[in-house]
């Protein structure tokens, strides 16, 4: 089989794919139901997936829910995503004597870490990998621990047949099919057939899917497919006009808008914790009594009044501009820094907000009118007069 | 495309010395500049002296406190260590400012835009080099080239330095060598003891003094962003280009490299993209918008 070709499994050939990935020396993983929320966890046959499980989505809302059926993949996405496992919410990155001898390194070492199996990731979930890796791998230089995680993953997609009311993927061109990125492209038939068209999307997606039993996909299994994935597009309710909304955007900086977004917003990050492609990261030192110094990177958000320190105060004090800062960073600046959107449409900034703020809602009023309301507050002062001592502080580049 | 990405890491070259961790490096000297400036002169242990160009910055590592973005002060005319000059305003910066002779400090970099002496734009004409307290550390390298220009075509440097008062002015020395290399030098303080004898106010207010020509004129300025903000409008307003004045911009650093997302400046990694940055185009808009 090539790539591009196509088979169908049931849910034995499933769990023998699983198996066949563990026993090909791949830790494998998958969406699991923990904690009331679909989260990434270690899984070693498909009953370990969400079985009959259901998310309702909206914002400010999330809860699971039985189906009564045993389908795997009728939810859209969780608060996790698969960016943690190659860019860690916290990780050492050396150990060093007090003397900067370094004793101790990042980045796994060949055959240290088993690489990994992902079953059931999302489209958008891929797309937002590729994101991460425009930052961490495509620019002058690579992040070698985030690479070599990167690697040789095996990447199985379960494309969306069943959208939340947050999604809007389709907006995004992320979803609910998949494009590519993947070694192999799961659908979940209608029915209770438990039945999966299988798309090929590598070599090594191919040999695996040869070594279990499988079908070749007959003409109505692809047009079920394509029904479905239809079916789940038309769903989709949330939209952002993604052709526009990047200059839309940097043109509204002044919209009296981010006020207004900033009294109800609480800066508390969710949204950028939940986010598949924010990448803000502090780095910093500790030591201990024998002189051992180790530094860690850990996520951070652009909502810490500490993430735009410099010395004697933040750059970006009001929620406002803190808010502001992480919507046109998404949707407007990323393009400029990384030839990309930073929003892949999978809508949990707006479930995982706890009061609800809704992306696609607030860029339409900013966007509204072209961005061409009236500034918030006025301008910088433009006369001197109106300045501080100008040569007093630190000054200089970093 | 995930299968090709793996591919593509695979193959691609050894990566060198590890991006984040830092080079040990021992202080061969230490000069104080004010009571909480320092310039301390690096050398690698493995005796290998990374290549910069003025208005470059370094991480420097205070093994145990942390690691800040700190800009390359040497002159590449200079043989030997290399030198960055610190200000005392945090925990990372008091213990560079706390380093005695011996003592190891890590580096990595060097990293970000240069101000661009040596190549073309800057080859002739005048330059007018506006810096504001320890805003004069990231522009020494690049003055000492300039006043030495081999083929400058009569082209001149004008150096305008500011500080709050006289004793937060640094690198006397260099002023007075750059004076007598060719160099229209003024110095200005913000507030002055009884004494003083020099100019007195802002160091837009030295602008006035010089006879530059706009026409070939490329700016240099690095200072407080409010003082770079209105040295870059003063310069604009006397018919230099906007493109031709270059701004060494700030943000908080925490990699150097694009990755922690810190730096960004709107459409700017400041870490990549800057830190010198020309005026014209964004810069100059983003400089007026609140809480960038």
């Amino acid at each position: 089989m090539r790539t591009g070709g196509t088979a169908t499994i049931d849910r034995h050939g499933l769990d023998l794919l699983i198996a066949a990935l563990a026993e090909a020396g791949f830790d494998t993983k998958g969406p699991v139901v923990r904690e009331g929320a679909i989260m990434p966890g270690a899984i070693r046959t498909s009953a370990d997936l969400p079985v009959g499980v259901r998310d309702a989505q909206g914002p400010g809302h999330y809860r699971l829910e039985h189906s009564g059926d045993d389908r795997l993949f009728d939810w859209a996405v969780g608060p996790g995503s698969w960016n943690a496992e190659f860019f860690p919410p916290s990780q050492e990155l050396w150990r060093s004597t007090s003397t900067g001898d370094i004793t101790s390194h990042a980045r796994p070492g060949p055959g240290s870490t088993r690489p990994l199996a992902i079953v059931g990731a999302r489209p958008c979930e891929l797309a937002a990998l590729a994101v991460l890796d425009r930052v961490l791998l495509d620019g002058a230089v690579t992040d070698p621990d985030y690479a070599a995680r990167r690697a040789d993953a095996f990447v199985m997609v379960a494309e969306c047949g069943t959208p939340a009311a947050t999604c809007f993927c389709t907006s995004m061109g992320t979803g609910p099919a998949a494009t590519g990125g993947f070694d192999l492209a799961l659908t979940e038939l209608d029915g209770g057939g438990q039945r999966y068209v299988v798309r090929v999307g590598s070599d090594r997606g191919a040999a695996f899917l040869e070594g279990v039993p499988h079908a070749g996909a007959v003409p109505t299994d692809l047009t079920a497919r394509d029904r479905r994935l239809a079916s789940a597009a038309a769903a989709i309710v949330r939209t952002v006009n993604s052709d526009r909304v990047a200059g839309l955007l940097a043109d509204s900086i002044d919209h009296p808008h981010w006020d207004e977004i900033a009294e109800r917003c609480l800066a508390c990050g969710n949204c950028t914790m939940v986010c598949p492609t924010c990448f803000c990261s502090d780095v910093s030192d500790t030591t201990d009594l024998t002189g051992e110094v180790r530094r860690d990177r850990t996520w951070s958000s652009c909502f810490d009044l500490d993430h735009s320190y410099l010395h004697g105060g933040s750059v970006r004090v009001s929620v406002s501009s803190r808010y502001r800062q992480w919507l046109t960073h998404k949707l407007s600046t990323w393009w400029d820094q990384f030839d990309t959107s930073g929003c892949v449409g999978c809508g949990r900034c707006v479930a995982w907000c706890p009061v609800g703020i809704d992306l696609t809602e607030e860029v339409a009023v900013i966007t509204a009118d072209d961005g061409r309301a009236g500034p918030a507050s006025g301008p910088l002062p433009a006369t001197e007069s109106e300045s501080v001592s100008e040569s007093g502080s630190a000054g200089g580049t970093p | 495309m995930l299968a090709e990405t793996a591919a593509a890491v695979r193959g691609r070259p050894p990566l060198g010395p590890e991006p984040l961790e830092p080079v040990p490096h021992r202080v061969v000297g230490c000069r104080k500049e004010t009571d909480d400036v320092t310039t301390l002169s690096l050398e690698s242990l493995s005796g290998a002296t990374p290549t910069f160009a003025p208005g470059q910055f370094n991480m420097l590592t205070a093994y145990g406190v942390g690691e800040a973005a700190i800009s390359v002060s040497s002159s590449r005319r200079e043989a030997g260590a290399l030198r960055h000059t610190v200000r005392d305003v945090g925990p990372v910066s008091a213990a560079l400012c706390r380093a005695r002779l011996g003592d190891v400090v890590g580096v990595r970099g060097p990293f970000g835009k240069s101000w661009g002496v040596g190549e073309a734009d800057l080859a002739t004409g005048d330059v007018v080099v506006v810096a504001g307290g320890i805003g004069l550390a990231p522009l020494r390298g690049a003055i000492d080239e300039l006043v030495h220009r081999p083929d400058a075509d009569g082209g001149r440097v004008f150096v305008l330095t500011g500080a709050r008062d006289p004793s937060q002015l640094i690198f006397g020395d260099d002023l007075e060598a750059w004076g007598r290399a060719g160099a229209v030098v003024a110095v200005t303080v913000d507030t002055a003891p009884r004494g003083w004898t020099g100019h007195v106010g802002l160091v837009t207010s030295l602008l006035g003094g010089i006879d530059c020509d706009p026409g070939t004129t490329t700016a240099l300025i690095c200072g407080p962003e409010i003082m770079m903000r209105f040295t870059a409008k003063a310069l604009v307003d006397r018919g230099i280009d906007p493109r031709r004045i270059k701004l060494s911009m700030e943000r908080n650093m925490q990699c150097g490299l694009g990755w922690c997302g810190h730096c960004q400046l709107g459409p700017y990694l400041l870490c990549r993209d800057g830190p010198v940055l020309p005026y014209g185009g964004d810069v100059a808009r983003l400089m007026t918008e609140r809480e960038r």
